[in-house]
C-alpha cells in the first residue's frame, strides 16, 4: 500500500462518492453552529420543509454577539439580541444541543468544541466560521464553510468538495523562551504570505510542533486560514489522546480503547508525498508583531516598520503605503517604539487556559502603563474563566489593572460592544489585523498573549524574552 | 438561484491585493438574520465617509468620492476586476450576498481565497481566475476607456474584450453545470441519499464512538 499523508487518510475515510472530475461528497461528523452564520441556513431548511439529517452531530453556541460585561442585563443591542434568540429558537425547534449565554460551558465555538471533547481525532468538522481550522490540531479534517454549505450539511450530513493539495510545514528545533505557537503561526504567514496556503491543506509537523501542547497546536491550526489554507492539522499523539480523555463528549469504556487504537494511525506515513514543503527552524523564531493590515505584514520585535520603497513590486508597494497610512506609522520605526492605546487578550486564537497563564505570568505584580486606556482579558469560555479564577489568574490581572471579562469573541471582530475607536492602536492576541476589523479606523497589531501583556505593562511593544 | 446567462457587463477596477471579506461587508451588518439587502453596505467603510450601521438610510449617507465604485463612469458595473487573494479572511457568505445584491455577477482576479471562491458559486456569482499579466492588461484597458465592457460566456468559458481578445478560463464542471442551470447543491446531493445512508452505516460500525 502506498504511503499516505494525514490529509489523505482523513479525506479517504470520509468520501461517500466521487465523480470523475474529482468532485466528491464528504461525510461530516461534527457541525458546530453559532448565531451569525446559521439563521439563513435554518430558514432555508424550513422553507424547503427539510430537517437536519443528524442533530446529534451538531453542537451550538452563541459567541460573536454576546456581551463580555454585565451579562445578567442581557444583550442591549436589539439586532444582536434577535440573532442570539434566533439561534436559541432554532436549536429548540430541531432539538440541537446548545450552550446558551448563561451556561458555564458557553464560549467561543472553537474553544468550546475541543474543551467538550466534541472535536475528536479522525473527525471531519465544519462550522460557518473560517477559524474552524483550529480543530485540525486534533488530527481532524476541519474547515470553515459558508452559510449555504451550513444548510447543505444540515440537510445531507455531507459537503460537496474537491480534494485540496497537501502542504507540509515542518518546524524543527526548539522554541526559545517566551516564543509561542502564535509566533510560529505569524512567522509561517510572514514566510509564505496570506495566499501561500491557498488551495492547500497544511500539516504542521516537526519537533517544535510535537513539543506544543494542544492549546498551542490549536493556536497554530487556527491561523492556517490566515495563510490561505482552509484546513490546518497536526498528527495525533499522546498529547492529543491525554487532552481528549475524560471530556464530556469523548468516547467511554470499550469505545475509548477502540478509538485510541484508531487515532494512533492518524499521522502521515513515512515517505508520504506532499505537493509543497516549507521548513522553519524554531530556534530562529523571535516574538512576532504585525505592522500592517494583513497578517503577512509581520516582523519580529527587533524589527522595524518596512519602507515601501523596498517593496518587491508595484502592487505590494501600494499595499504597504496604504497600510502605513492606515496604521499611522512611519517607515523604519523600530517596532519596540510603537505605543499602544488598548490591549486585547482572548479570541479563538489565544483565549485558552494556557494563554491566560502565559499573560498572567507577565502581568504578575506589575501595573498597566498610564498611556494604555484599556487592557482587557476575555477568556475563551466559561470553563476557561472558572479554571483561571481557581488558579487566581483573575486576581493577577485585576491587580495589574486589566479588566477581567466574560467569554465571547469580543474585540477580535468587534461585533458586540467591545471595539476600538477610530485611530486607536491595539496589541491584540486575535488573528486578523484587517482594516476596520476591531472597529472602524482601528489599528491592530497581532501578537502572542505574553507579548500583549508585556505591551500593556510597558505601554509599547517590548521583547518578552528580556522580561 | 437564477440561471447564469451570457452578458456584456461594465467593468469596475478595484486595484488592491488581499481584499478581505471584512472590507467587503463589515461585521455590524452580519447581525442580520436575512440573506438579502446587503448591497448598499458592500465595501461600506471605503464607500461612505461616515460610520455605517444596520438600519441607517444609506441613500442619505455621504459617499467617498475617491472610492472607485462611487465614480460616475462605473455606475451599473456587473464585472469587478480585482487583484490577488480576493475575498480572504472570514468565511461570511454575506460577502458574496453583498456583491450580488450590489449588482455584480462576475469577479475577475489572479487568485481568490478558497472559502470565498466556493461561496460565490452558491449565489450565482462567477469568480474567474486569469493569469496576473492578463489581469494587469485588463486593468490598463479599463482605466483607458470609459464604458469598458467585457462579454462573459460561461458556456464557452471565455471572456471577450471589446477589441475581440478572448480570455479563456477554467471552471469546474459541476459548478458550471449548477450555475448555468440555476441548481442548488442540496437537491442534487439528496439524489444520493442511499449512498449517504450506506456510508453512514459502514462508518458507524468502524467508528461507533462517533454515534454513541
Amino acid at each position: 500500500m502506498s504511503s499516505k499523508t494525514l490529509y489523505d487518510k482523513l479525506w479517504d475515510s470520509h468520501v461517500v462518492r466521487q465523480d470523475a472530475d474529482g468532485t466528491a461528497l464528504i461525510y461530516i461528523d461534527r457541525q458546530l453552529v453559532h448565531e451569525v452564520t446559521s439563521p439563513q441556513a435554518f430558514e432555508g431548511l424550513k422553507l424547503a420543509h427539510r430537517k437536519p439529517w443528524r442533530t446529534a452531530s451538531m453542537l451550538a453556541v452563541p459567541d460573536h454577539n454576546v456581551p463580555t460585561t454585565n451579562r445578567a442585563a442581557g444583550i442591549a443591542d436589539p439586532i444582536s439580541r434577535l440573532q442570539v434568540e434566533t439561534l436559541d429558537a432554532n436549536c429548540a425547534e430541531f432539538g440541537i444541543v446548545e450552550f446558551k449565554m448563561g451556561d458555564i460551558r458557553q464560549g467561543v465555538v472553537h474553544v468550546m468544541g475541543p474543551e467538550q471533547g466534541a472535536t475528536l481525532p479522525g473527525m471531519t468538522v465544519v462550522c460557518g466560521d473560517s477559524h474552524t481550522s483550529t480543530h485540525g490540531a486534533f488530527a481532524a479534517l476541519a474547515h470553515g464553510i459558508g452559510t449555504s454549505e451550513v444548510e447543505h450539511v444540515m440537510a445531507t450530513q455531507c459537503l460537496v468538495a474537491k480534494k485540496s493539495k497537501a502542504m507540509l510545514v515542518k518546524v524543527e528545533g526548539k522554541l526559545g523562551r517566551g516564543v509561542t505557537a502564535k509566533d510560529i503561526a505569524l512567522a509561517v504567514i510572514g514566510k509564505i504570505g496570506t495566499a501561500g496556503g491557498t488551495g492547500y491543506a497544511i500539516e504542521f509537523a516537526g519537533a517544535a510542533i510535537r513539543d506544543l501542547s494542544m492549546e498551542g497546536r490549536m493556536t497554530l491550526c487556527n491561523m492556517a486560514i490566515e495563510a490561505g489554507a482552509r484546513a490546518g492539522m497536526v498528527a495525533a499523539d499522546d498529547t492529543t489522546v491525554s487532552y481528549v480523555k475524560g471530556r464530556p463528549f469523548a468516547p467511554q469504556g470499550a469505545n475509548w480503547d477502540k478509538a485510541v487504537a484508531y487515532w494512533k494511525t492518524l499521522h502521515s506515513d513515512d515517505g508520504a508525498k506532499f505537493d509543497a514543503t516549507v521548513e522553519l527552524d524554531a530556534s530562529q523564531i523571535k516574538p512576532q508583531v504585525t505592522w500592517g493590515t494583513s497578517p503577512e505584514m509581520v516582523t519580529d520585535i527587533n524589527g522595524r516598520v518596512p519602507d515601501p520603497a523596498s517593496a518587491p513590486d508595484a502592487v505590494k508597494r501600494g499595499d504597504w503605503e496604504r497600510a502605513l497610512q492606515y496604521m499611522g506609522l512611519q517607515a523604519n520605526t523600530p517596532i519596540s517604539e510603537i505605543k499602544v492605546d488598548k490591549v486585547f487578550i482572548g479570541s479563538c486564537t489565544n483565549g485558552r487556559i494556557e494563554d491566560m497563564r502565559e499573560a498572567a505570568a507577565i502581568a504578575k505584580g506589575k501595573k498597566v502603563a498610564a498611556n494604555v486606556k484599556l487592557a482587557m482579558v476575555v477568556p475563551g469560555s466559561g470553563l476557561v474563566k472558572a479554571q483561571a479564577e481557581q488558579e487566581g489568574l483573575d486576581k493577577v490581572f485585576i491587580d495589574a489593572g486589566f479588566e477581567w471579562r466574560d467569554p465571547g469573541c469580543s474585540m477580535c471582530l468587534a461585533m458586540n460592544d467591545d471595539r476600538l475607536e477610530a485611530g486607536e492602536r491595539c496589541a491584540s492576541t486575535s488573528n486578523r489585523n484587517f482594516e476596520g476589523r476591531q472597529g472602524q479606523g482601528s489599528r491592530t497589531h497581532l501578537v502572542s498573549p505574553a507579548m500583549a501583556a508585556a505591551a500593556a505593562i510597558a505601554g509599547h511593544f517590548v521583547d518578552v524574552r528580556e522580561w | 438561484m437564477k440561471k447564469f446567462e451570457t452578458f456584456d457587463g461594465l467593468v469596475v477596477p478595484l486595484d488592491r491585493a488581499n481584499v478581505d471579506t471584512d472590507a467587503i461587508i463589515p461585521k455590524q451588518f452580519l447581525k442580520s438574520i436575512k440573506r438579502s439587502g446587503f448591497g448598499p453596505n458592500a465595501f461600506d467603510e471605503w464607500r461612505y465617509l461616515d460610520h455605517g450601521e444596520p438600519g441607517k438610510d444609506n441613500s442619505k449617507r455621504p459617499l467617498n468620492p475617491d472610492f472607485v465604485l462611487n465614480q460616475p463612469r462605473y455606475q451599473g458595473a456587473q464585472v469587478l476586476l480585482a487583484r490577488e487573494n480576493f475575498g480572504c479572511g472570514s468565511s461570511r457568505e454575506h460577502a458574496p450576498w453583498a456583491l450580488e445584491d450590489y449588482g455584480l455577477r462576475v469577479i475577475i482576479a489572479p487568485s481568490f481565497a478558497d472559502i470565498f471562491f466556493n461561496n460565490c458559486f452558491k449565489n450565482g456569482l462567477l469568480p474567474v481566475k486569469l493569469p496576473a499579466d492578463k489581469v494587469d492588461a485588463l486593468f490598463k484597458a479599463v482605466e483607458a476607456g470609459v464604458g469598458y465592457k467585457l462579454k462573459v460566456d460561461l458556456g464557452q468559458q471565455t471572456i471577450t474584450a471589446p477589441d475581440g481578445t478572448a480570455y479563456p478560463f477554467e471552471v469546474d464542471a459541476h459548478r458550471k453545470h449548477c450555475l448555468l442551470n440555476g441548481l442548488d447543491d442540496i437537491g442534487l446531493t439528496l439524489q444520493h441519499v442511499e449512498d449517504i445512508k450506506a456510508f453512514e452505516a459502514k462508518h458507524r460500525t468502524a467508528q461507533p464512538w462517533l454515534y454513541a
